[in-house]
């Protein structure tokens, strides 16, 4: 009998903590497979850092660093130069990276900082309860904007994708959603991409991952989060491939 | 004889860093200390180094942090402004017990500043300049071969006690050129192994360098660990020069730069008749409490003097405990006490009698 499916051996057995239709779980197991796959688990070495992902090394058993909120991909450049020979990720949320960490998250690129990172978005300061980030949604309701978001107030969110593949460095680019089974096939295959990218030597890879916090949108159950995806969250962060790296582009 | 050479002070810190294993260095550009950045810019590459001009300090240090989790050797260096903002990711490398080395060329303070001399950071080096109950190893170079010697004990030191160590210096120090002898610049120690480096899951074991405890009780554990380090650090590691100092009456206490225009401003004292002596503490965090409270019980009074408004003034107080008279001289902003205003300030203090 041939197992086609199987929990990755080393997600810890310890019981999750994130809240039911949240995404992280999601993306904690496609990036245990992709190492799997990969065959690189011996060598690679995760960036944890803010938020409710903050501790992925109680889930997953790989190396970590844990960094500060908005530096891990300093930490990732400091480990990846000091270590080019061994595969670095960061897992960050949109807070993380685009809030707090913009800066370093736009001069990794801008360097071509050659470190795969996991960009998940569900458009929330979700840690903290809810707060505006620089993805929540026109409209959308937070604890500091209750009233929804308006662009006079705090303008439109930031679309970074798109914002980073205007960089001239080599790397790979996309963004996902995870609310369905074959966006997440889709996930899957870029997030191998990403690290591939990134072990070719070429350069970056850098996923963004469209998730959903369901208990700041306050939804009722997992299906409605993943409804709120499709029907929200990638209606204004489209999906695609951004940037590929030479070896990927069609001649 | 072993052979001498004239040096910058930021070079012989950079020079001793590579000899003594450092392999990464990322920093921000900031006067006065720019020489040792683009020193490691130039000679870290092509010695089997790494060097990155990060995008801020923030970002200088954090790739510090990265590196070192790695178990290599790293640094970063910057002055007062830049420091400032590396507080946050001190205290988390503090508390991750990593070994990493910060300069600290200080400059004028406070607000931006000027790129004038001073020692205002003491403050923020010796008490916590981020959150938390955390300490430095804070080392005080007075001359340019200290720098040298004082850098590869810093790496030591970190190595040692897995816990941050700063070179807290002056612009005097760090842009002044002087004869050092070139075996200052070799390290006195081997580099320990780092079992613990973070590099991958290797014969099934994990390796994590974590900041923030998974649990209250562990945050408590964490805090007692770190409070008996230090407890050590201080039994083991505190540095002090003498100078003087056995017959003294007067003691003048002075770190860095000062303790230059101090020994001076002793030596004309004592052909005038004053016997004056002086400590220079070496390290300032751990600071050498005992050494100035046993002297305290003989001294008829202790002069404090720093580039800054007093700030090791409170922790000579401590020291005296109340024994004695203690004194100020000083300033912040760049102000200089050079050895005539030391020797009219002592002797306007013994009221013109000598002792």
């Amino acid at each position: 009998m041939t197992e086609l499916y199987k929990r990755p051996d080393f997600i810890l057995d310890e019981p999750f903590t994130y809240c039911p239709g949240c995404s992280h779980g999601i993306v904690h197991r496609l990036l245990c497979e992709v190492i799997d796959e990969l065959g690189i688990r011996g060598d690679t070495v995760g960036i944890c850092s803010i938020g409710c992902a903050v501790r992925i090394w109680n889930f997953i058993e790989l190396d970590f660093i844990q960094a500060t909120h908005g530096r891990a991909l300093a930490f990732a450049t400091g480990a990846k130069r000091a270590n080019p020979d061994k595969c670095i990720f960061t897992y960050q949320g949109d807070g993380d990276a685009m809030s707090i960490g913009t800066a370093e998250t736009i001069h990794a690129i801008a360097r071509g900082e050659k470190v795969t990172v996991l960009f998940v978005n569900n458009t929330y300061f979700g840690a903290t309860g809810g707060q505006l980030a620089p993805t929540t949604l026109p409209g959308q309701k937070t604890t500091t904007y209750p009233e929804g978001r308006t662009a006079d107030r705090i303008g439109n969110p930031i679309r970074t994708c798109e914002l980073l593949s205007t960089l001239d460095s080599e790397g790979y680019i996309a963004r996902v959603a995870l609310d369905t089974p074959a966006h997440i096939r889709q996930a899957k295959a870029a997030l191998k991409k990403a690290f591939q990218t990134q072990l070719s030597g070429e350069g970056y890879g850098f996923v963004e991952f469209l998730g959903c916090c369901p208990s700041n949108l306050k939804l009722n159950s997992p299906v409605e989060a993943w409804e709120w995806i499709g029907n929200h969250s990638s209606k204004y962060f489209p999906l695609g491939e951004f940037k590929l790296p030479r070896s990927m582009q069609e001649v | 004889m072993s052979k001498r050479t004239l040096m910058k002070g930021t070079v012989a810190i950079g020079e001793a860093a590579i000899r003594a294993g450092c392999r990464n260095y990322f920093g921000y550009p900031i006067t006065p200390q720019s020489e040792l950045l683009e020193y490691m810019a130039e000679q870290l590459p092509k010695r089997g180094g790494v060097f990155v001009q990060s995008e801020s300090e923030l970002a200088g240090i954090s790739m510090v942090h990265g590196a070192a989790a790695t178990g290599q050797r790293s640094m970063t260096s910057s002055s007062s402004p830049g420091i400032s903002l590396m507080q946050e990711e001190i205290s988390t490398i503090a508390s991750a017990e990593l070994p990493v080395v910060i300069v600290n060329v200080t400059r004028g303070s406070p607000g931006l500043g000027r790129i004038t001399p001073a020692q205002s950071d003491y403050n923020q080096a010796c008490k916590g300049g981020g959150q938390g109950d955390y300490k430095l190893i804070v080392l005080t170079p007075a001359s340019v071969q200290e720098m040298a010697e004082l850098t590869s004990l810093a790496f030591h030191l970190a190595d040692k006690y897995m816990t941050p160590a700063m070179i807290l210096g002056d612009a005097f120090a760090g842009q002044m050129m002087e004869s050092i002898d070139e075996e200052a610049l070799n390290p006195k120690f081997e580099e320990p192994e780092k079992p613990w480096a973070a590099t991958g899951v290797k014969d099934g074991k994990r390796h994590m360098v974590l900041t923030a405890p998974f649990t209250d009780a562990e945050l408590i554990t964490l805090n007692e660990r770190l409070q008996a380090k230090y407890r050590l650090i201080a039994e083991n590691e505190t540095r002090w020069e003498e100078y003087r100092a056995e017959d003294a009456d007067i003691l003048l206490v002075a770190f860095g730069t000062p303790s230059r225009f101090a020994k001076a401003a002793i030596n004309s004292l004592r052909d005038d008749g004053y016997r004056v002596g002086l400590i220079r503490p070496i390290t300032v965090c751990p600071y050498p409490y005992q050494v100035i409270n046993e002297y305290a019980k003989h001294v008829s009074f202790f002069l404090d003097i720093e580039m800054n408004e007093g700030q090791m003034l409170e922790d000579v107080r401590l020291a005296v405990n109340g024994q004695c008279p203690v004194h100020f001289l000083g300033g912040g902003g760049g102000k200089l006490t050079p050895p005539d205003v030391i020797v009219a300030h002592v002797k306007e203090l013994c009221g013109g009698d000598k002792i």
